[in-house]
């Protein structure tokens, strides 16, 4: 394959919006975005909130379609596939959420969790194979082996976010889609989930689209980023050119707006 | 005007009992804003919780909070709910279920007037009008009429701080005021409560797990972890030279846009990369 892991062409989103009485309009919650991820490399789209983030990483898992554009994973046209051709993508891409207490089965065992999305595969190993898949998988993510016999509740929030990386990595996808995946967790956990993700991408080549309203984690994880206002994604570039040097208006409101230790003895000076 | 003296809270649990705030000391002064920063469980909240007389009935505490003098751990009911916004104001996380989402913000904010100080629906309607325009609303004429379903996050903060202002309490405090917001609302809510510490005199306690906002917002400073009091100081001291080795680990986990502007001290050097 040559050319970038995923490409988003004029990728355009309308809901319709049924107010009282029956009258229509139309939300344009994604508006002509166009991205390229190179195989390997995380890519970061920054946003505040309804800026249509949430919504363009749905479409690239093909959880929504678009009402204009494409999106290609390795070279394939997602929308253009037949339904049976589109599930068999599917091991290709995988999703982890914002919530780790929302987004696992309480009722199942870590390992049935972890081995969920071999379901979709034909030649999933089965039996012995498929246990011992789980606990690379877990042991890959910094969790022990016997993590599997155990269940949700009994984990931390950052321990969870192990758990919900483990079974989007079982199918070895070449995309991984994380959406606000740190937001939830306590500054420390915050840091070490960044690390396993830095690392899972050294080890096995891993692309991330990494969705997230906080640009001091786009800082720290990605290699470039796009800033999304409005549906638009108004400054693309690699991280370095964006944070330090912003071209666009709304990337320095965003950089402004961001809290840091460079507001120690503000407060004094002001008074 | 406030002072805490070690104190504790627990709650029973079977068996032994659960310790979630344990021996804490620290004072705010008329005019200071307090930061207190602590991570998920470090018994910040329920800290600010016992402040304002809040505790679930079945808390155990031990120690003294000192308002002027007097102990609110020792206050009943009655005493609490006329300190309760007249004294201290208070700022919740979530603008969205702190509201009444059957009331207008204006009814809202007036009705705490009105219970309070007996004042006419007329005048507590203008009172909350001029509170509006206090905390920045815009268009606040219209706005007043508004519920909170109709009004973004960022106004829904704004009402919330309102109502806390409307009895014109000495001390404030704010629960994480922000953390539901977008930056830029971040930045726009804690300009007003900066503002408000300055130009009415108002104590402020900020409740964060944020350093950064922690950082731009704050006199002094309060780390917790685990229900202790792991240091405190002056905010700008606590934040470059950290005594705590807990706190140097939590400046070390921030992202580096975040630590930039402390310049480079040696003791975080390779601490969170």
């Amino acid at each position: 394959m040559t050319g970038p892991l995923l490409a988003i062409e004029n990728l355009t989103r309308d809901y319709v919006l049924r107010a009282k009485g029956g009258a229509t309009r139309s939300l344009r919650a994604v508006d002509g975005v166009s991205l390229a991820v190179e195989a390997g490399s995380i890519f970061a789209v920054v946003g505040e909130s309804g800026c249509g983030k949430s919504t363009l990483a749905r479409i690239v898992m093909a959880l929504d379609r678009p009402t204009g554009g494409t999106v290609r994973l390795g070279g394939d046209d997602l929308f253009a596939l037949s339904p049976k051709a589109l599930a068999r993508k599917r091991r290709d891409v995988q999703m982890v959420f914002q919530d780790p207490y929302g987004s696992l089965n309480p009722r199942h065992s870590v390992g049935r969790i972890v081995a969920e999305p071999l379901h979709l595969l034909d030649d999933a190993p089965k039996g012995r194979d498929r246990t011992a898949l789980v606990v690379r998988a877990l042991e890959d993510v910094g969790l022990p082996a016997h993590a599997a016999e155990r269940y949700p509740h009994e984990f931390s929030g950052g321990q969870r976010q192990r758990i919900a990386i483990a079974r989007a990595l079982i199918t070895n996808p070449k995309l991984v889609v994380a959406d606000e995946a740190v937001s939830a967790l306590d500054l420390s956990i915050q840091a070490q989930i960044l690390r396993l993700i830095l690392s899972l991408r050294d080890r096995h080549g891993l692309t991330v689209l990494f969705i997230t309203h906080n640009i001091g984690v786009v800082d720290e994880i990605a290699d470039r980023v796009g800033v999304m206002q409005a549906g638009r994604l108004v400054e693309t570039g690699t991280v370095r050119e964006v944070l330090d040097h912003p071209r666009e208006d709304y990337t320095r409101t965003l950089l402004a707006a961001e809290p840091t230790l460079a507001g120690l003895g503000q407060r004094r000076r002001r008074a | 005007m406030l002072a805490i003296r070690h104190l504790s809270i627990a709650f029973p649990r079977a068996g032994a009992e659960a310790r979630v705030v344990e021996d804490v000391s620290v004072e705010v002064g008329r005019g200071e804003s307090l930061g207190i920063v602590g991570e998920s469980g470090s018994g910040k909240s329920m800290l600010s919780l016992a402040t304002i007389g809040l505790l679930p009935k079945s808390a155990r505490t031990s120690g003294e909070i000192l308002l002027d003098g007097k102990n609110i751990l020792g206050m009943g009911e009655r005493e609490l709910c006329s300190l309760r916004g007249r004294r201290i104001g208070m700022i919740f996380q979530e603008p969205m279920t702190a509201l009444n989402p059957a009331m207008t913000a204006g009814e809202q904010i007036a009705e705490g007037i009105r219970l309070h100080r007996g004042t006419g629906r007329a005048e507590a309607r203008a009172e909350a009008l001029r509170l509006l325009d206090r905390v920045r609303i815009p268009d606040s004429a219209r706005r007043i009429d508004s519920y909170p379903h109709e009004m973004s996050g960022g106004q829904r903060q704004r009402v919330g701080i309102a109502i806390a202002l409307a009895l014109k309490p000495d001390l404030l405090i704010a629960d994480e005021p922000t953390t539901a917001l977008d930056v830029t609302v971040q930045k726009e809510i804690l300009d007003i409560l900066d503002e408000l510490v300055a130009d009415l005199g108002l104590s402020l306690i900020l409740i964060s797990h944020d350093l950064g906002v922690i950082a731009r917002s704050t006199d002094r400073t309060l780390v917790m972890c685990r229900g202790r009091a792991i240091e405190e100081g002056p905010t700008e001291r606590v934040l470059r030279h950290p005594a705590a080795p807990y706190t140097r680990d939590l400046i070390a986990a921030l992202p580096r846009r975040v630590r930039a502007g402390l310049g480079e001290d040696p003791a975080l050097a390779g601490g969170a990369r």
